[in-house]
């Protein structure tokens, strides 16, 4: 690692004031940026750690009916708080990676980093929350802009999430057993005004929402209804783990694993 | 340069780092603690693992600045006062638990944190909760059975 100083600020201003020089650069749980670091491919003057800030942490319920995450808050935290108020996002976040890695590893760090294998961004977007800034709300459907790439604007943080809590939800991984992340991984939410199927691992282009699959499920609720339905191969990833085939495959078959264990 | 403070193990030790000065390094290198071993550097393996405020978390991945205050636990704070090896640390030595021992402090660690948070885990759930905890030499079995022990219950793997 380059060498560099640590910040640890008590507030979103104090923060935010820190992010603004050129040189500084968020810290959140640590478990991409510090490997990057390592890595050096990134090589920041300051890093400005976020953990430390009592109003980005915590679970609460909005009079909205959302669930409200606070932007450092870990995956382990998510995992236990919303077991009972929603079970889709609380069975995501607890196997992300492994019992050490959700101890440290916070939803805002997964949304800005946004791993085209990463498991937030599927809740995020088949949900539709809200992502909430040190500046502005932006909507799940504008944030995410392709692989690594989002919405936010250099020093811009993410303080909260707001997840709209649905009637039923669940997410299916693929795991690839080597990273922990997804090879592929489905989010379906059902709405009372319709069903959100978002499916991250699989497109070159980041997580995406698999529109077609969404109307038949809004039509019936049940794993019959994907029946016929598929997506093509074209833009999906190909690696060593998996051809786009294989991928544009296990899509529909994690969509249906997920119908048919929503609760 | 920035100075910390911290519990390590009961006790409160400061010391001088920087800010890519990694919890790792600080506990092996500053306070010689060398039980915490350094496997991959890219928060797979799981040997690094130490408990900070009670929760399991991987040292290599987080930086000593950031235990500032904090209560920190190792491999070291793990057997008895009187020196004797602890609950678990037994457990694996009578289950053959570890061969070359590389992985074993981590292994240690992990096994603590789940115990703690599930005291009668179930097969399944062990080797779960050690999926971040990479061992090359046992093939995992004996690690299974030495934690299942260490919780007092009955150490027949379905998995065998
Ligand atoms: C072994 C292992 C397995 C993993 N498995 C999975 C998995 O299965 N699924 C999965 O989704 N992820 C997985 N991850 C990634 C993990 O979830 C990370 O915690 C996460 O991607 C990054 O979050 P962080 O808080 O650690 O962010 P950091 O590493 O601290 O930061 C990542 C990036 O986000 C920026 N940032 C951090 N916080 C904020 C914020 N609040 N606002 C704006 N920018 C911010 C940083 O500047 C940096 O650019 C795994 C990681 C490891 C090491
Ligand atoms: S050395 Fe830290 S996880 Fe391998
Ligand atoms: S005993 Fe050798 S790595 Fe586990």
């Amino acid at each position: 690692m380059y060498a560099f100083d640590i910040e640890q600020p008590k507030t979103i201003a104090e923060a935010v004031a820190a992010l603004a020089s050129d040189e500084a650069q968020a810290l959140g749980g640590g478990q991409t940026l510090i490997p990057t670091l390592k890595q050096r491919l990134a090589s920041p003057e300051t890093l400005i750690s976020l953990t430390g800030i009592s109003e980005m942490q915590g679970v609460c319920l909005s009079d909205r009916g959302e669930l409200c995450v606070g932007g450092a808050t870990t995956h382990a935290e998510v995992a236990r708080m919303a077991a009972k108020s929603f079970p889709g996002l609380s069975g995501l976040a607890g196997h992300i990676g492994d019992p050490a890695v959700r101890n440290r590893g916070t939803v805002g760090g997964s949304l800005a980093n946004n791993d085209p294998s990463a498991c937030y961004p599927a809740a995020a977007l088949g949900t539709g929350a809200t992502i909430k800034t040190d500046r502005r709300e932006i909507s799940a459907d504008d944030y995410f802009q392709g692989m690594f790439a989002t919405d936010l604007q250099e020093g811009e943080i993410i303080t909260e999430v707001r997840f709209p809590i649905p009637e039923v939800s669940n997410y299916q991984k693929f795991l690839q057993p080597a990273s922990r992340f997804a090879l592929v991984g489905v989010f379906v939410a059902k709405y009372p005004d319709g069903v959100r199927v978002a499916v991250t691992g699989a497109s070159e282009d980041g997580v995406f929402r698999w529109t077609e699959a969404e109307r038949a499920l809004s039509a019936s609720f049940e794993p019959a209804s994907l029946e016929g339905l598929s997506i093509p191969a074209d833009g999906m990833i190909g690696d060593i783990h998996g051809t786009p085939e294989y991928r544009a495959h296990l899509i529909g078959v994690m969509t249906r694993r997920a119908v048919a264990a929503a609760s | 340069m920035a100075e910390v403070t911290m519990t390590v193990n009961g006790k409160s030790v400061s010391g001088t780092i920087e800010g890519r000065t990694l919890l790792a390094d600080f506990l092996r290198t500053d306070l010689r603690l060398t039980g915490t071993h350094i496997g991959c550097d890219t928060s797979q393996c799981g040997a690094c693992l130490v408990h900070v405020n009670g929760m399991a978390v991987k040292s290599c991945t987080m930086f000593a600045a950031e235990a500032d205050g904090a209560e920190v636990v190792t491999i070291e704070g793990m057997a008895n006062a009187d020196g004797s090896l602890g609950v678990i640390q037994q457990a694996f030595q009578d289950h053959h638990g570890l061969q070359c021992g590389f992985c074993t402090p981590g292994m240690v660690m992990s096994a603590a944190a789940l115990l703690k948070e599930n005291p009668k885990p179930t097969e399944a759930e062990v080797r779960e909760y050690l999926e971040g905890n990479i061992c090359r030499c046992t093939g995992y079995h004996n690690i299974v059975k030495a934690i299942l022990a260490a919780s007092g219950q009955d150490v027949v793997l379905a998995a065998e």
